[in-house]
């Protein structure tokens, strides 16, 4: 399972698992080193948490761990037990069960797969343990399996971007550089942009999320399509091999050909800030202060909505080195 | 050839005239065969013989192109195994030719299943399956996996196999070559009482004891057509011999033989090239003793299978030998690699030119070049000018045609490849050549051709091994000739004017195994 | 190693002149370019070549720029050094009957461990670091090949499986180095192997080359090649004229892991990030295929080095056509099979027979006079 940078999740999740996979993105406070300061309102004992992450397979998975584990302490009023499952889906069955026999307050985890659960998922909705998903979804045939999930979906990501050309450069000839296609991230970022402004879309070509192949199809797009004045890449990384093969070609990459990203990892950052993109949509991995707040709602039995899919967060090239330099991931 | 005390009964299967032509060759040449209920009939011949080829056309894998076959009288023209089996003819094959990794039963059902439906019965399989081995007086368990059992408990399960359905004729392919003797014994205890039941056996073997002490009549092939039927009590071993391998060889102009055999004698104290002291490998060749000197041609006589090949393996490090000693010049050596021997002067060219001689997608020059390559290492490339003198001179010196190093050794002739190979182990300079059939299968000029070169490396003081099921041939070259049968060295014969053909099948017949 | 048979037959003075000029009439110069392993090939390439050229003029167009070539076909080029890189390892694992398919995992150890040393040290952008860097992730590239030779010919495993263990579990231990982070370095020394030129030629096209020359001194200048293309025919006839196929056999495993191990590099270097899980992805079968399409068959045997080149340089044209014609991403791996497929059948022997025969059919009916 990939989760490049971020985009990269796809890779993993091919086509079928991934449809429904969703990494989450965005937050209210993008700042990590912030996230930890949200203070909880303490209720008296701390809430047992059991949180079963899938594995460490990239950079956003980790920092999401981070954000996670930063934000579920006890001065937060959290006793977590965090289980990385290595990627496998018995050691997250396994972790799972242990949480039951630990009667713990709160069950969340992101599921390696989605499907496969029935039994465990059952077992934990007969210990009636409120269970959260992050991130990811399952396909079960357990009724009502679980009260919420937190994510971000991948079309409003597309679209976010999509708004931002649309303003600033209605009349741009656009190519697409796609991510491993029929990935989750590559299908449904191509959607919302395309809603948007897909009629601009001159030519497309799949990078693989990958800066070597992105470097290769824009140094092919350059002689199909000479026209084209800005580039929608699907992941940073791709954005980064564009930037390469337009600086070999002579252009100047967010100038003579702008270019427009997903991920918001520190390096496509710093290429926002150095003026080579010209807008990154941000799916940042560090929600745990977000986690927080809803699982503090669930153990005291407010209503929850069903799906927490958190804001995008947008920047543009007024983006400051400080920012990028405090980031993680 | 009229064969009495079958005037009564009636064959259950005749084949009359049967030939077979395969592209350029006549395979089968109006043969006869007849099998009797309640007999133990062998089908005799050398190699080449047709045997197989006979037997294909009776269990209907070949089509024949003449002649007539019946089976219980009603004339059939099979025209795939299971209208053969259909009709009441079973085969065991040569390599036992059943699925290692299934069960007994499986095997032995395997086509017959008793079925419930569309679904397999595996009770009722087990069941039927240990009644069937029952009867060969197999003890074992249907559920075990096959490949758990000796290879001749999988020999039986093959019989088993075939007699699942009431087989008229049974077809034995050499199945005894890869058991022991207690085994051969079992075998043959089976194969009379299926015999006593009225079943027909038809019976290939290569060993001659074995064929005495069970057929009771033997039909015998040569060169693709029928030599004759005979009882077995009343056709005596020599005769047996004399009518497979045939007299006409003779036809092929001698060399001088007079000087050859002046050798043996005179070199009484010379230390032999290459000795063998009691080398032998299980299974495959008993211990032997074999000696040769420089300059001196020594020739293994026997028929295929008596352990001619397994012999020399050993000398060249292509086997590796369980006892006894090897000495080179006297010293005592191991050989245990083909380029070990190569290194000490040891060069051994296969009887199985296909599979173990020529490079087919190389070419005449690279074919000729990779023994000498190998001896002298991957990263010392024999220079390009003296590659081509080397392939030139042999080239030239064995009349390989077309006399173009460039062309894939695969599109010579078998004469032509043959001589290549030759090329390729002289040019290793060997100090002994081990020649294994050189001549099978190739034309008669080609032939003559190698003999001549043999006699000529030999008078030059190299010594040689030649192996030929050609006896005349043989004769022809050697100075020494040793008899094998049954795996084993029977006879050291100097060739003189008193040895002939007689003198190697008295071997081969009458020579009491030590 | 002259043998006693000098003066062995010299009773055969009527014997043909040795050598040279084959008994048939050799075909024509037409017809035996045409029969050539690499004429098909050469025909895709050169065919798609001109087919980009037509639908994009700029395509053929090769600019120098602050002296140095640029332009699509240099990019071509320099896209196709690292599945040459591979395929040329992989032709020789081929030749031997074997196959590598570890050859990826491979470049995404040794990129991982270039570029975590990179990570680490002092002053990653000395030419002495990033030196280390490409000689420690060789290293590993040359132990990882060493385990594949002795699964192989030691162990007698098969190499299909031999090799797939490292494929499989390859990655996880270039994970384990990268701790599953994605490594990102700067060496500009580094990055020079992936993104410089040389005399204006891209340094990758440079290494291929010096890869592709080296590689032929060793199989052609030395028996090597003839050893290990009688290994791949005919393995126990080899073996009786003393051919040591177990040390060859280990030897073409560590080359080809060897050249991969440097072709990870080449491929990491512009972008100097130790993707663990995506350095090399699928870029096994990308060498298989320039092999086979080179003219060498899976099975073993005759080898084409030549042909190797070709068949990467049609894998990158391929890559750059789909962009250049404007195919939709989804049905670009359709467009690349449908290519490979021509190709392949184009070559196949038993096409190549019936066409000849075909023709030979056709030819007397077209000319009943001459013919009679």
């Amino acid at each position: 399972m990939r989760h490049s940078k971020l985009g990269r999740i796809a890779v993993a999740a091919i086509a079928t698992l991934s449809l429904a996979t969703l990494t989450a993105c965005g937050s209210d406070d993008p700042a990590p080193g912030s996230t930890g300061a949200t203070s909880g309102g303490d209720k008296g004992g701390n809430i047992k948490v059991g949180f079963s992450q899938l594995g460490a397979e990239s950079g956003w998975r980790t920092a999401n761990t981070e954000s996670i584990k930063a934000n579920l302490t006890a001065e937060n009023g959290f006793d977590l037990t965090f289980v990385d499952a290595q990627q496998k889906q018995e050691n997250q069955i396994k972790a799972l069960r242990d949480f039951i026999d630990q009667d713990v307050d709160i069950i969340a985890f992101s599921p390696v797969i989605e499907t496969g659960w029935d039994e465990v998922l059952q077992d934990i909705k007969d210990a009636e343990i409120p269970l959260v998903l992050v991130d990811r979804t399952v396909d079960t045939t357990v009724e009502d399996p679980y009260v919420t999930w937190i994510g971000a979906d991948f079309t409003q990501e597309g679209r976010t971007a999509g708004e931002w050309v649309k303003k600033n450069h209605p009349d741009a000839k656009i190519f697409e550089l796609q991510g491993t296609m029929g990935s989750g991230a590559q299908t449904n970022r191509q959607e919302g942009f395309r809603e948007v402004i897909g009629d601009n879309v001159i030519g497309e070509a799949s990078g693989n999320f990958t800066r070597a192949e992105g470097k290769a199809a824009v140094e092919g797009a350059l002689a199909a399509y000479p026209d084209m004045d800005l580039i929608f890449a699907h992941n940073d990384d791709m954005g980064l091999g564009a930037v390469e093969a337009l600086e070999a070609a002579g252009k100047k990459p967010g100038v003579d050909v702008k270019i427009v990203t997903v991920d918001g990892v520190r390096d496509g950052l710093q290429a926002l800030h150095d003026g080579k993109f010209n807008y990154v949509v941000e799916c940042n991995p560090a929600f745990g202060n977000q986690l927080a707040d809803l699982l503090r709602s669930v153990k005291a039995g407010e209503t929850v909505p069903k799906e927490t899919i958190v804001i995008d967060e947008a920047f543009d090239q007024t983006i400051t080195q400080e920012f990028i330099d405090a980031r993680t991931f | 050839m009229t064969t009495p005390d079958t005037q009564a009964a009636t064959p259950v299967v005749e084949m009359r005239g049967i030939t077979i032509t395969f592209p350029g060759v006549k395979a089968l040449d109006g043969v006869d065969l007849r099998l009797f209920p309640g007999e133990v009939h062998s089908l005799m011949g050398e190699n080449g013989a047709g045997k197989s080829t006979l037997i294909k056309a009776l269990t209907g894998v070949y089509q024949i192109d003449g002649g007539t076959m019946t089976v219980d009288g009603v004339e059939h023209r099979f025209s795939g195994p299971d209208e053969a089996q259909n009709a009441g003819i079973s085969t065991v094959y040569q390599e036992v030719n059943l699925c290692a990794n299934l069960s007994v039963a499986e095997n032995v059902m395997l086509g017959h299943e008793p079925r419930t439906g569309p679904f397999i019965s595996w009770r009722k399989m087990r069941r039927q399956a240990a009644e069937n081995l029952a009867r060969l007086h197999v003890d074992i368990d249907p559920a075990s996996r096959l490949s758990a059992h000796s290879i001749a408990v999988q020999q039986l399960c093959a019989i088993a196999r075939a007699t699942v359905r009431d087989a008229k004729v049974l077809i034995l392919d050499e199945p005894t070559s890869s058991l022991q003797k207690a085994e051969v014994d079992e075998l043959f205890q089976v194969i009379r009482e299926l015999r006593d039941a009225g079943v027909a056996i038809l019976f290939v073997s290569h060993f001659l004891d074995q064929v005495y002490e069970i057929s009771d009549r033997l039909t015998i092939l040569r060169n693709g057509r029928l030599v004759g039927e005979h009882l077995a009590a009343e056709l005596p071993r020599r005769d047996l011999i004399g009518l497979m391998i045939g007299r006409e060889g003779a036809a092929l102009d001698a060399i001088e033989r007079g000087a050859q055999q002046a050798f043996a004698g005179e070199r009484e104290g010379v230390t032999p090239t290459i000795e063998a002291v009691g080398l032998g490998r299980h299974g495959r060749i008993e211990p032997f003793d074999l000696a040769v000197q420089p300059g001196e041609i020594v020739g293994l006589a026997g028929l295929l299978g008596s352990g001619r090949t397994e012999a020399v393996r050993l000398l060249c490090g292509a086997d590796r030998p369980e006892e006894g000693t090897l000495r080179l010049g006297g010293e005592d050596i191991r050989i245990s690699d083909p380029l070990v021997g190569l290194r000490n002067g040891i060069a051994f060219s296969s009887e199985d030119r296909k599979r173990e001689g020529i490079i087919g997608d190389l070419t005449v020059r690279e074919n000729i070049a990779l023994a000498v390559q190998t001896v002298r290492g991957v990263w010392r490339p024999v220079p390009r000018k003296e590659l081509d003198e080397l392939v030139d001179r042999y080239i030239t010196a064995l009349d390989i045609r077309p006399a173009n190093p460039n062309q894939l050794v695969k599109n010579l002739s078998g004469g032509n490849q043959q001589k290549v190979l030759l090329a390729r182990w002289l040019a290793t300079a060997p100090k002994l050549l081990i020649l294994d059939e050189p001549t099978r299968g190739i034309d008669i000029g080609a032939k003559t051709d190698i003999q001549k070169l043999v006699a000529e490396l030999a008078a030059d003081g190299m010594s040689v091994v030649f192996i030929s099921s050609e006896f005349e041939e043989v004769l022809r070259v050697s100075h020494r000739i040793d008899v094998l049968r049954d795996r084993r060295i029977v006879e050291s014969l100097t060739n003189g004017p008193d040895v002939d053909q007689d003198t190697i099948l008295e071997a081969i017949a009458t020579k009491e195994v030590a | 190693m002259s043998g006693p048979t000098v003066e062995l037959t010299p009773d055969t003075p009527s014997s043909p002149p040795p050598a040279q000029p084959a008994a048939q009439p050799r075909p024509s110069v037409a017809r035996r370019i045409m029969q050539h392993q690499l004429f098909w090939p050469v025909v895709a390439l050169i065919a798609l070549i001109i087919l980009c050229g037509i639908k994009n003029p700029t395509f053929l167009t090769i600019e120098l720029r602050d002296g140095n070539l640029f332009g699509q076909l240099v990019d071509i080029a320099r896209m196709s050094a690292t599945p040459l890189l591979l395929a040329l390892g992989m032709a020789l694992v081929i030749a031997t009957g074997g196959i590598d398919l570890s050859v990826g995992a491979v470049m995404a150890i040794s990129l991982a461990v270039s570029l975590t040393y990179l990570d680490g040290a002092a002053n990653p952008g000395s030419v002495s670091t990033a030196a280390v860097a490409v000689l420690l992730g060789v290293a590993v590239a040359l132990a990882a090949g060493l385990f594949n030779g002795f699964m192989v010919s030691v162990l007698g495993v098969q190499p299909f499986i031999a090799t797939m263990i490292l494929m499989v579990a390859g990655r996880g231990v270039a994970m384990l180095i990268t701790q599953g982070q994605i490594t990102t370095v700067t060496s500009a020394p580094f990055k020079f192997l992936g993104s410089g030129f040389v005399f204006g030629i891209p340094t990758p096209v440079i290494i291929a080359l010096i890869m592709l020359v080296a590689v032929a001194i060793l199989v052609r200048r030395t028996a090597l090649g003839m050893l290990l293309e009688s290994i791949g025919i005919n393995r126990e006839a080899s073996r009786l004229a003393g051919v040591q196929s177990r040390n060859i056999t280990w030897l073409v495993y560590i080359v080809c892991a060897l050249l991969a191990g440097l072709a990870g590099i080449v491929y990491g270097a512009p972008t100097m990030a130790a993707d663990a899980n995506n350095i090399g992805l699928m870029k096994e079968m990308d060498a298989i295929m320039c092999v086979v399409l080179g003219g060498t068959a899976l099975s073993g045997g005759k080898f084409y080095l030549s042909g190797t080149v070709v068949g990467a340089l049609i894998l990158s044209t391929i890559e750059r056509a789909v962009v250049i014609f404007h195919i939709p991403s989804q049905i670009t791996p359709l467009f690349k099979a449908l290519v490979i497929i021509v190709v392949c059948v184009a070559q196949s022997p038993k096409l190549r027979e019936l066409l000849r025969d075909g023709a030979a059919k056709l030819r007397p009916r077209a000319l009943p006079e001459v013919a009679s």
